[in-house]
């Protein structure tokens, strides 16, 4: 097997491995633990009182213009990862293009705060 | 047949992390965590079960083991259920590419991958998808809030992480982290101290600033306070496990403790040099125990003696005692390599685990907004610019 195949082929068994063994406990707990069936014992905790509708509601998550400055910026760093490696052997000119296209980033880092999408709404 | 011998050795070493994980990281890091918030808050911590309390967590573990599981009737069964799992295991496919050490030319890494530390980011922000299943599936007020900050945290903290992990990519020119570590033996300095070629002293705040980017996000990453918001116990109780009964709590303890010490591990390969030994001329070894003498002195003779915290302060005072004395010796000797580099390797992550503990008793929680502000405002600018600062000194004096 090539050294690429038989990397990710570890990274394989180990995942499997790591289920079956942190699947093992559960399997013991099932085997040892006592199980009483009370009806008072599946009801969602909520600091003791009955809790009160579901958590399953409408939500406003107020963070969303962070997630899409995020998705604009975790790509970005996904095309500097490939760019870190190998712009020693590159020199100058492939600074100067990472320059520009980090330059152009970092304009609109700046208008995304300047327009208030790095503000707590 | 090479493939089996393979297989047995992938099935063998992923048993023996798995179980260090769950001994080292989950079993120790829980009573040390405890043991310090002790002496950090002037009481003693566990002390009554094995030596000094030592057996505390292996106790609590036999007693989740005998715990029934609870699913409360309103959340999602299955993925209640497959959340702490997933928790657990991408703590320990972390591990993949960390290495511990070296024997003769070997080194003590499970594999290899050239995408190293690429691989390593990709797979502590699973253990985000964990979190989050968890919090949701609970169909629990705290557990959804709990799960939704921690997503938040997840949107804010990863690029500043990746950025670190750039840094240091770009200085060594490899993404795997056996590389890194040897690009540090190469360039002659951890990269925490990286003076960028002949720069000389001017290089020094490139090496910092990125290595605090890394550990300021990493702490976020990890959920440790002062970024514990997922988890704000004051708030949340427990955040996205608060209806997680016995040894699903466990998993989730051993996941986010594997984690946290991942993410030591990590630093310590990217900035503080990994397994390797710090070369010190003989002389500054000497002034190190001259310090702990000192530290050591002064405790014993003024009224600190009579406080709390001075015996950890004391004990590491004397390790460092021992340590510098070897040390010294050792150099003066002209060994190459006076002590392990397996024990270099497990006293640099500890170190850092411990002061990511002891952080935990020094800075108060953040608001969610100071924590977007913190990273979007501050770290993303300064990690970009520091790598800009960095490529362009590399570029003009590098070779």
């Amino acid at each position: 097997m090539p050294k690429v195949l038989l990397d990710w082929f570890y990274v394989a068994v180990f995942a499997v491995v790591g289920t079956l063994m942190a699947v093992l406990p559960l399997v013991v707990v099932w085997l040892l633990a006592p199980r009483a069936d009370l009806p008072q014992k599946t009801i969602t905790y909520e600091s003791g009182v009955i809790p009160f509708g579901q958590a399953w509601a409408q939500f406003n998550v107020r963070y969303y213009l962070f997630a899409l400055v995020f998705v604009v910026f975790d790509v970005e760093v996904i095309y500097l990862y490939p760019w870190a490696v190998v712009f020693r052997q590159l020199g100058t000119f492939a600074f100067a293009e990472m320059l520009l296209f980090l330059l152009v980033l970092l304009v609109g880092l700046a208008y995304a705060w300047r327009k208030g999408a790095l503000e707590w709404v | 047949m090479p493939w089996l011998i393979e297989l047995l050795k992938a099935i063998g070493l992923a048993v023996v992390i798995f179980t260090f994980l769950a001994v080292v990281a989950a079993m120790l890091g829980v009573y040390l965590e405890r043991k310090i918030s002790g002496w950090i808050q002037a009481r003693l911590g566990p002390k009554h079960i094995g030596p000094q309390g030592l057996l505390q967590t292996v106790a609590d573990t036999v007693k989740l083991l005998q715990k029934e599981h609870i699913t409360p009737r309103h959340a999602d069964a299955l993925i209640f259920n497959v959340a702490p799992v997933i928790v657990a295991v991408a703590a320990l496919l972390d591990w993949v590419v960390i290495p511990f050490g070296k024997l003769g030319d070997r080194v003590l890494v499970v594999r290899d991958i050239n995408i190293g530390v690429l691989y390593f980011a990709a797979m502590a922000s699973v253990t985000v998808v964990g979190i989050i299943a968890g919090g949701w599936s609970s169909n629990n007020k705290y557990a959804l809030l709990g799960g939704l900050r921690s997503a938040s945290q997840m949107i804010s903290y990863e690029i500043p992480l990746a950025l670190g992990i750039l840094w240091a990519a770009m200085v060594a020119g490899t993404l795997s982290t056996v590389g890194i570590v040897d690009a540090q033996v190469r360039q002659g300095s951890w990269f925490m101290f990286k003076l960028p070629s002949p720069i000389g002293w001017f290089g020094l705040p490139f090496g910092i600033l990125a290595s605090l980017t890394f550990l300021t996000a990493a702490t976020a990453e990890v959920n440790r306070v002062p970024f514990d918001l997922p988890e704000a116990e004051s708030e949340l109780v427990a955040g996205y496990f608060a209806e997680y009964t016995g040894m699903r709590f466990a998993l989730f303890q051993l996941g986010e403790y594997g984690e946290m010490f991942g993410m030591a591990a990590v630093a310590t390969i990217m900035f503080f040099g990994g397994w390797t030994e710090p070369h010190l001329q003989p002389y500054m070894w000497l002034l190190v125990t001259l310090g702990c003498l000192v530290v050591a002195a002064v405790i014993l003779t003024t009224g600190l003696r009579q406080t709390l915290l001075v015996r950890p302060i004391l004990m590491l005072a004397g390790l460092g005692l021992l340590l510098s004395l070897v040390m010294f010796f050792g150099t003066r000797a002209g060994l190459s390599q006076v002590l392990p580099s397996l024990m270099w390797f497990l006293a640099k992550m500890f170190a850092l685990v411990f002061f990511l503990m002891w952080m935990r008793w020094t800075y108060p929680r953040l608001r969610l907004d100071q924590l977007l502000t913190l990273s979007w405002k501050v770290l993303l600018p300064l990690g970009l610019l520091n790598l800009l600062a960095t490529g362009f000194v590399l570029t003009v004096w590098g070779r």
